[in-house]
């Protein structure tokens, strides 16, 4: 299963945990704003299990998101994410190996300058394409393992330490502009692990459509140097309960890109019936590799799959999730199948007065 | 074999895309982010297209919030969707009827 988070030592554990523990202190500072800027703990806890090539693992889940406004420009905000896997011992052994992985995902502060500019300080998520900033958490990705090429572009994290520029440089009811910039350091200590590297994302939305087309560039400015393209088109046509999604990615050694399609049955009954909450889902996704060095996280030889899935939303943002892939490659086909759940929380850090 | 699998997926493909297609005509879905988590189904609101169009695309609305929290929420979803200014009043304003 492949989860964008920085992985942590577990003797560094502790230190992840003073350092998030901090992060919340500095947060529960933010006692200054409007009455409708209270700071929040969201997030999703899951429990998942993948079965590939008779062999079932368990991934408990827990990915808390802090949100907090100081003043009228300011956001702090961060996500962490604990993950428990307990996988079979393998040969003839009886039982399962268990181990834990605590990492934090981003914690940055938003600086919103002017109404087209957010300055974006810390340890960010790169905006390369769309599923690690929109769709890599669990309480919102339709398939609970991410796209085969989901680590192209993404500097060998998924996280930048630095600055970004970021924004709409246009905006109207008929299309907007989107744009984001960031240039990011090197670090190689446990925490805000990161690359040296720059790139940026631009898109096109017309709202009336629910069309949005976009093209992503970023470069590796360390070790070798390597170049990574992007695009994403994006169709989710109005009051339909349709999403159409797909990104292409090309690094220095491999490309590919994903398909996904889902629908709501909303046709049924509306949202809230019984039929209405069942959401099919089925995505394309296809690997070429360029050369035979393998630095990128893909698949060591062209690979084709297509995963079949159904979604059941439960009162209380509570989520069944399941689904069925075929991978084809030469390195032998194989099925996986995937269950789990997932569970959306979202709350004010402390009792307040409704505005 | 391959090519099999894909044209049972194109065809799940057209099939999906043509049942969104004939359901576009029909009723838009229940939010409810309001501090009481009541289903609203009032005439549709600028502040609702825009959600329409920018939340839904990502995630499912959750199932009511504080209003107390609606300002932070907007406030990241500006960052994380790159809305507009005028989007994220309108927006404000839909989760504080």
């Amino acid at each position: 299963m492949q989860r964008l988070t920085m992985e942590i030592a577990p003797r560094a554990s502790a230190h992840a945990m003073r350092c998030f523990s901090c992060a919340l202190v500095v947060l529960l500072l933010a006692h200054h704003g409007s009455a409708q800027n209270t700071p929040l703990i969201s997030g999703g806890g899951a429990f998942f299990t993948s079965t590939n090539g008779g062999n079932t693992n368990y991934y408990p889940i827990t990915e808390p998101v802090l949100a907090a406004p100081l003043g009228q420009h300011i956001l702090v905000e961060s996500r962490a994410a604990l993950i428990e896997t307990f996988s079979p011992m393998g040969g003839s052994r009886p039982g399962y190996n268990h181990s834990h992985f605590i990492g934090e995902t981003y914690l940055q502060s938003d600086f919103l300058v002017s109404p087209r500019l957010t300055i974006v300080a810390g340890h960010y998520l790169i905006p390369f394409d769309t599923y690690n900033e929109r769709l890599s958490p669990p309480w919102i990705g339709n398939f609970q393992d991410g796209p085969l090429i989901s680590p192209l572009g993404l500097l060998q994290g998924g996280s930048g330490l630095g600055g970004m520029l970021r924004g709409n440089a246009f905006a109207s009811n008929k299309y907007s502009i989107g744009y984001a910039y960031f240039y990011s350091t090197r670090r190689n200590a446990d925490q805000f692990a990161a690359h040296r590297g720059t790139g940026g994302r631009a898109s096109l939305y017309l709202p009336g459509q629910g069309l949005e087309l976009g093209l992503s560039y970023d470069r590796l400015l360390q070790g070798t140097h390597e170049n990574f393209y992007g695009g994403y088109g994006w169709w989710t046509p109005p009051d339909t309960g349709l999403r159409v999604r797909s990104e292409f990615a090309r690094g220095h050694h491999a490309q590919g890109g994903w398909l996904e399609v889902d629908y709501r049955l909303k046709a049924f009954g509306g949202y809230e019936s019984a039929i209405g909450r069942i959401e099919p889902l089925f995505r394309m996704q296809q690997t070429f590799r360029r050369d035979t060095i393998v630095s990128d996280g893909l698949p060591l030889v062209n690979t084709q799959r297509a995963d079949f899935g159904i979604d059941y939303h439960l009162p209380h943002s509570i989520r069944i999730l399941s689904s069925y892939a075929r991978q084809f490659s030469s390195a032998g086909n194989r099925n996986i199948w995937e269950t789990g759940i997932a569970y959306r929380f979202l709350f004010p850090v402390w009792k307040g007065n409704e505005p | 074999m391959t090519s099999r699998y894909f044209l049972a997926g194109g065809l799940a493909l057209c099939l999906v895309s043509a049942l969104g297609l004939v359901a576009q005509k029909g009723s838009t879905p229940p939010i409810k982010p309001a501090a009481n988590g009541a289903i609203r189904k009032q005439p549709r609101s600028e502040g609702e297209r825009v959600f329409q169009q920018n939340c839904w695309r990502c995630h499912t609305a959750p199932e009511g919030f504080p209003s107390r929290i609606s300002g932070t929420i907007v406030r990241h979803m500006r960052v994380r969707a790159s809305l507009s200014q005028h989007d994220e009043q309108v927006l404000l304003k839909f989760l504080n009827p």
